[in-house]
Formats: structure tokens, sequence, C-alpha cells
């Protein structure tokens, strides 16, 4: 069981480790939009096309 | 032919023809209806106008069009704001890139508010900004605040124009034009310093939060080893060595983490009012110190995985109440700025140079046009118009002003262009100094001791007592054996019920109103909100609709389409209201239309000669029905406009400020349910008389207003709130203009209606976003629920401490037992608070 001594201390090194990747993750303020992420990832890009014709000027009819 | 009628507010005028018309066709990019001659005959893209057709092939030709299929995935999304058109010169000029955008090298950072974000499909659009305006090298948008941060090469448009490099450079105007006309018309915005600080703490809580997690989770794990080596044989070393990690491990929870509440709790002490982070912080540092001596000596209960769990969860539960209370603080902030930030300065010769307004000199020459907001406080010294000042004075028809006229920045120019000559600007305008009071008054405001916090006084007092009887039960048994108790007793009956439920129900309420409509800024007001009071209203744009309409129609009621047809060319604020109003009327022809100053219009129509106009409009003598008719116009305080055809005076009209629709009803049911009415307004009194009758016969309450005042200004309605204050009432006050922001503001609980002005939206502690004062029934029954949520929630805590207590003066308690009944309790507490719909529940 002495392995204890050794492995407990090393369990506590990666613990602590993720605690300074939170540390500074949320003082570089990556943290304090948690809205708009949740949004952005849904928008996955459609495979690149040649940009649209537009509306064909023909067809502009203005009711004013 | 003598036709009476009485227009009852909110109906629409003289009955409209039939329309024939089919399954109206949504327009392709705003999704409002499209009028049948501009419909895309082949099914196609169709488009209500020429902006939106605009828009469209903007992002098709950009590629962007993805932007719709992202919009039509979430069903009942709000249109896009409509583009304003302008041209956002300023934004290009040094002092305004100084103010608002940091630079570093040739690249500059601005940050702006965005009107009419509301959805995923905004995100992705304005984050395309790169790909639009070339030269912008990075877009992000802040969904929750409306922010978007841009980067751009500054510089003259078009490529290596300005840069060394040879890179596209932009404007800071061509980015703002972009936007405004993809309908999300761009503020300049910097971070306000009250702002800057909610955001520094809110980041120092996440911190604390994640760090106190991190501790309870791995002094878990030892207490965990620990509990199970007890039934186990473990030996005394390992026992020794689990001991002491698992409180080197809980260590920055229980002082760094906490120390939140460590300082609420001196805070308290030296303000010697009872707060929740008195027991806590008690509870937390007896716990340690009784560990830390039972560590030290070898036997005894360590308490450090309960202490830096209850750390953590404690710290969850007001950082959830804290960001809910930051996201009604925003939304309310972002409403439109009080004054334009740009103004038209004339040099000299003549020329207009559109400058930021605060850079104003005194004595510089500002022009404003027809329809803008006039930028500083000043003289008129060319031209004559109407000034809509409803917002600072609360009257709500508009102003003459001529030469030697004084105006207001943020009031409204309505009919043409004047000239004026500044007085003062920025920080010294009567808008900025009205702000000013109203921050004043909200600091002055006496704070709400909520019922968590007199709970906590109470709960503090009770386990004290039992602890000391608990030691004095004890004592036969040895000192060490009572200290042991005692001390056991203090850390397992822990406040959850106050702590952590009243923080979640509260932002669950919170959630649950902003999802209703009704952003609230703050846990006080609910419980405030949740007893009857004296509720001060204001009445332009609060109990009325705040803007002119056609209300009564007195005499022949066919002369619609010659009304029309004269009043469509003039601007005149009462001919916009009355063209408005027969919006579904079709125009006649006129010709040799002529307008006179203060008169009216007059011209042929289909052949007859007609005049619209004042009553010296029209020939006297008046015949006697037109008389009386103007005798009650004139007694309600509304606008009279006269139609004679032919020289013969055929109809009288009156332009007012109607009455909002549901006012009346939600007027009755307030007084029904124990609240004391009264009317403040800086209207006429005329006016408010009127206003008054109406609501009275409307709502069949005689005396629903204890009090009603016209002609009252800002300083009036603070010091009428503040008295009533002073008396020890609880007084709502209810109003939307910046005249009413400092009695918001002083208030126990203010009330800013839709539409209201940005100063009032700040000021007042809940904000409506559903126009029209029915959201008030809505706020006040929410809040009664959410108040009997945490009663509920602080029975069932007490009645689980009750439990342990029992236990603890048995003797019976472990860690064990104090480790299974804590989290028990509040896991009961919090899915309470959850569970419970309190606003937004159908009647």
């Amino acid at each position: 069981m002495s392995v204890l001594f050794v492995a407990v201390p090393v369990a506590l090194a990666f613990a602590a480790s993720a605690v300074l990747a939170f540390l500074w993750a949320s003082r570089g303020g990556q943290l304090d939009d948690l809205d708009t992420p949740p949004l952005r990832m849904l928008h996955d890009d459609p495979p690149p096309r040649a940009p649209g014709p537009g509306v064909p000027l023909a067809n502009a009819r203005d009711p004013r | 032919m003598l036709h009476v009628e009485h227009l009852e507010p909110g109906s629409t005028p003289p009955p409209a023809p039939a329309r024939v018309c089919a399954q109206p066709t949504a327009c392709t990019h705003c999704g409002q209806p499209v009028p049948p001659a501009s419909r895309d005959p082949a099914g196609g893209a169709s488009f209500c106008c020429s902006g939106c057709r605009i828009v469209y092939g903007m992002l098709r030709e950009h590629a962007l069009d993805g932007y719709y299929s992202y919009r039509d995935r979430e069903p009942g999304n709000a249109p896009p704001a409509l583009a304003t058109g302008r041209d956002y010169s300023e934004f290009d000029d040094p002092r305004f890139l100084d103010l608002y955008a940091g630079s570093r090298g040739d690249h500059r950072t601005l940050e702006l508010l965005l009107e009419g974000v509301h959805c995923a499909a905004c995100v992705w659009l304005v984050e395309k900004l790169p790909e639009l305006v070339p030269g912008v090298t990075s877009c992000r948008l802040d969904y929750a605040r409306r922010t978007a941060l841009v980067s751009f090469r500054a510089g003259a448009p078009g490529p290596g124009a300005g840069a060394a490099s040879g890179a596209t450079t932009t404007q800071a105007s061509a980015i703002a034009r972009t936007l405004d006309r993809l309908g999300y018309p761009p503020h300049p915005h910097r971070e306000g310093a009250r702002a800057a600080i909610a955001r520094r703490e809110e980041r120092d809580l996440l911190t604390r939060l994640g760090v106190a997690g991190a501790s309870a989770g791995n002094s878990m794990l030892f207490a965990l080893a620990l509990y199970s080596g007890g039934f186990a044989d473990m030996d005394a070393e390992q026992t020794r060595y689990f001991r002491l990690l698992s409180a080197l491990v809980a260590l920055p929870a229980v002082t760094w983490s906490a120390a939140i509440f460590y300082r609420g709790a001196l805070g308290a002490l030296r303000a010697r009012r009872p707060h929740m982070d008195l027991p806590l912080s008690l509870g937390i540092v007896l716990g340690v110190l009784w560990g830390t001596f039972n560590l030290l000596r070898g036997a005894g209960e360590v308490y450090f995985d309960s202490l830096s769990t209850l750390v953590f969860v404690l710290l969850a539960a007001r950082l959830v109440q804290v960001r809910q209370q930051a996201r009604a603080e925003l939304a309310a902030g972002s409403a439109h700025a009080l004054t334009p930030h740009a103004a038209r300065q004339l040099d000299a010769a003549g020329a207009v140079t559109v400058v930021p307004a605060e850079s104003i000199p005194h004595g510089a020459r500002v022009e404003v046009l027809a329809g803008d907001t006039f930028p500083v406080d000043g003289e008129v010294i060319v031209g004559a118009s109407q000034a809509d000042t409803s917002w600072l004075s609360g009257e709500s028809e508009p102003q003459r002003i001529e030469v030697g006229s004084e105006v207001f920045a943020g009031t409204t120019n309505l009919m043409s262009r004047v000239v004026v000559s500044a007085e003062r600007s920025g920080a010294e305008t009567r808008a900025a100094r009205l702000w000013r009071e109203v921050e004043r008054a909200a600091q002055r405001r006496a704070p709400i001791a909520t019922v968590a916090e007199r709970a906590s006084a109470y709960f503090l007092i009770g386990v004290l007592l039992l602890a000391v009887i608990a030691f004095l039960a004890w004592l036969p048994a040895g000192a060490g054996r009572a200290i042991e108790v005692a001390v056991a007793l203090l850390v397992v009956t822990c406040p959850c019920g106050l702590a952590l439920a009243t923080p979640l129900t509260v932002s669950a309420a919170l959630g649950q109103a902003a999802r209703a409509g009704l952003l609230i800024k703050g846990g006080a007001f609910i419980e405030a909100l949740s007893k009857p009071a004296l509720i001060v209203f204001d009445k332009t744009g609060t109990l009325t609709e705040g803007r002119l309409s056609l209300v009564r129609w007195v005499g022949d009621t066919s002369l619609g389409p010659q009304i029309k047809a004269l009043e469509q060319a003039s601007s005149h604020p009462l001919a916009r209201a009355l063209v408005r109003a027969l919006s579904h009327v079709p125009a006649g022809t006129a010709t040799q239309v002529e307008q006179h100053l203060g008169i009216g219009v007059r011209g042929i129509v289909d052949g007859r000669r007609v005049t619209v106009g004042a009553v010296a409009s029209a020939t006297a003598p008046l015949p006697e029905w037109a008389d009386t008719a103007l005798r009650g116009i004139e007694r309600d305080g509304q606008s009279p406009v006269v139609v004679c055809v032919d020289g013969v005076l055929r109809a009288v009209l009156a332009v007012g400020d109607p009455i909002r629709p549901d006012a009346a009803r939600v007027l009755a049911r307030l007084r029904q349910s124990g609240n004391r009415l009264v009317l403040l307004s800086g209207d006429r009194t005329a006016v408010v008389e009127h206003v008054v009758r109406q609501l009275a016969r409307q709502s069949g309450v005689r005396e629903l207003f204890e009090t009603a005042g016209g002609e009252l200004g800002p300083e009036a309605k603070l010091a009428f709130v503040e008295a009533a204050r002073a008396r020890g009432e609880r007084v709502f006050m209810v109003g939307d203009g910046v005249n009413d922001a400092a009695a918001l503001a002083a208030a126990s609980v203010g009330v800013a209606v839709h539409g209201g002005a940005e100063a009032s939206l700040q000021a007042a502690g809940v904000f409506a976003t559903r126009p029209g004062v029915e959201p008030l029934l809505e706020l006040l029954r929410g809040s009664r629920r959410a108040l009997g949520v945490i009663h509920m929630n602080l029975a069932l805590s007490l009645a689980y401490n009750v439990a342990a207590a029992s236990l603890c003066l048995a003797g019976a308690i472990t860690p064990l037992w104090a480790a299974v009944i804590m989290p028990l309790s509040s896991l009961t507490v919090v899915s309470h608070s959850y569970r419970r719909r309190m606003f937004g529940v159908e009647k």
C-alpha cells in the first residue's frame, strides 16, 4: 500500500494542473460569454460555392 | 347627414373598404406581408420593400444566403430590425475613433452595440462581416450582451490605400453602414465603470467556484477512503496520511474561495445588519478550527470534505444568481442612447461637418434636420419647427419652437430644419444632469432587507442557543465529548435553505420572468413586489399610447379621402396622426395644395375646395354642433382639427394621446388586490383630468386614483415618491420617460414600461419588454408565487435542520450521516425551486 504515498501526490499534481488551466481560461475571459458559443457551433459552413447572381433587376419592383 | 361618432381608444377609425386580399405572402427577408403588386408570380423570392431586396441581393452576392436557413430553423423568430439608412460619417472622425476604437498599429478594435440581434442566425451573419466588408479582420458577437467586437485595418477604403503592407483597409463608417443595412443598427459602446466592475466580480466568483470545485472533489475522494477504511481495517499511518491530505486539499476552498462569505460576514457585522453570510461563515470557520484541532490531536472527526463541498455549492448558487441578474441589467442597458452621438456642425461658410456630439463647443452652430434628435442644449437661431419633448417633460403634444426658443438635447425636431446655437453639450446637457440625479436617487434608496436575511438572523441565534444547550447537556459525559457534539451541531445545521435555496429560487424566478417579457434586476424586488403598495403611474406613454392618434370624429365621416389627400403632403404631427388613422381609406386627388403655418392645408380635391386645419381656418360663426364638439375637445385637452368643404364646416376631428386599451382593466384589478393608485403627469392638468375621467368610466371604479396631478416635473415626482417612502410606505413607480427616471430609481420598485427611454430602463428595477401595463399584473402575481416558493423552501430546510439537530443532540451524528443529510436537504430545496412555475403561467 506504500504505493499510495507516490500515486496520490501524482494524482493531485494532475488535479492542480487542471485547476491552473481553468484559472488561465477564466482570467483570460474565455468563460465570460456562455451564450454565443453554443449557437456558433451549430453553424456548419456549407461547401464553398460560386457567389449567386443576386436577384435579377428585371424582377425588381418597388411597391413604393 | 349629421353623424356623430365617438371613437373608442384603440379602435380603427372610419370603416375600411373590404380589401380583396388572397393569402398574404411573407417577405423573404423580413417576413412581413408583401403587397400584391410586388409579389413574384412564379412563387420565388418576394420582398415587402426595396430595403429588404437590397439586403437579400447583398447576401446572395457574397454567398451568405445560408442566413435564411439558419433563421427558419427556429420558428417564431422576430423579423430583423429596420435599417435606419444613416451614413454614420461621425464614425470616421478622429475624436470619435480615439474615444471608442482602441488601436494597435494600423489595426483598430471597435465595440458596437447592435440593435435587432435576436437569434442564432444573427450570430452567424454578423460574424461573416469580414466577408462583406474587405478590411475587417475579425468580428465576434456576444449574443447575450448584443455587442460585436470588430477588428479592422483603418484607412481609406480599398486595397492597399492606407497601409504600408498593401493590405485592404476600411473605414469605421463603412462597417457601421453595412451592419445598419443588414438590420443591425450599431451604436458606439464603451463598457461603463459599473459594467466593468460587475464583469470583474463575476469572473472572480467563477474562479473561486472552480477552485472550490476541485478542492471539494478531491477532498471527497480522501473522505471516501476514510469512511470505507472505517469499515475495513486501515492502518493508523494511512489514516493519518489521508486525514492530512483531505485537509490540505480542502484548504484553498475554505480559505480563498470562502473569503467572499467572510468578507460579507464582516461587512454585515460592521453594518449591524443580519446577512446570510454570517451563519455560513461561523459554521465554516468553527468547522475548520475544530477539524484542524482534531487533525493535530489525531482523534475525532475532520469535516474538510463537507466544508469544501458546502463552499462549492454555495458559490455555484451565487454565481447562477449573479449571471441571471447581470443579464436583466444588460438587456435593459442595451436600449437606445439618450442623446445622439453625432451632430451636424456648421462652419463660418455654412458647410456641414458631422462630428461627435460631446465635442461641440459653446456657441457653435448646429444644424438639426426634420426627424432628427437635438444633440445639444441650445437656442434656435434659424428656422421654426415643432419639437417632441414628451420624454423630457411628459407633455403629449408637440411644442412650437422658433427663433429664440430653448431646445434640449434628446428631444426630437419634428417639422423642418433649424439651426441651433449650442449652449451645453455632453455631460452638461439637461438630459445628462437629469441622469446624474437618477444615479444619486438610486444610491439614496434604502436597501430592502429580504426574508432570507431576516430569517438568517433568527437561524443564527437559534443554532447558537442549541449549541450551548448541547454543550451543557453533554457536559456530564466529559468536556471533550461536549465540545464535539456542539461543533457537530454547528456544522451539520447548515442554513442551506437560506443560502442555497433562496438564490436558486430567485434566479429561477428571474429566468422565468425574463422569458415572460419581464426583466427583473434582483431578488429583493421580487419580495417587495409580492405585497400591496402605493403604485404611482406616469401618464404619457404608460397609461396612454404616448403618440398622437385620431380619437374623435364629429360630423361627416365620409370625408376621409379628401382629408387624406391634403394631409399626405404635410409633415405636421397632427397631419401625420390623421394620415395614420386613414391608412385604409383611398386618397383623393388634390391640386393647388397650399400650406399655411399655424392655420392648415388648403387645396382642390376632386373639384371641391377643401381646407383642413386649426379652428381659425373655418369662417365664423360656427354652427352649434361644432361649437359643442370644440368645447368638449377643449375640455379634454385634445387638439381640434376642422374640415371645411366649399367654405362650409363639415367635420370636427380631435387628435390626442389615446388611453391604452388594457389600462382600465389592469388598474381596476390592481385596486381589487389592495393597492392604492396615484397618477403623476408632466402633461397639462386638463389632459390629466380627462384621462382620469375616461379611466374611471371604462373601469367602472369611481375613485380609481387616490391622487391625480398634472404639470409635475421630474423633481416633483421624485419628491412625491421620496416623501411617501419617508412615511414608510412601499412605493412602486411605473413610468417610461426620462422625467420619471429619478422617481423610478427612488421608489421601492421602479417599473419601466416597454418603449421607455434608456434612462428609465437603467433606473428601474424592473423593465417590461411587452407593451402596455398588462405585464404589471403578471409581475405582481409571479412575485407572490415566487415568495411562496421561498417560504416553502425555508420551511423544508427548517425541518431538515430540526431533524439533524435532534440527531446531533442525541449524539448519534457521525460525519457519514452529515454527508448524507446535507446533500439530501439541498437536493430537495433545489429541485423544488426549479420545478415550480412562478412567472408566465396562464391565468
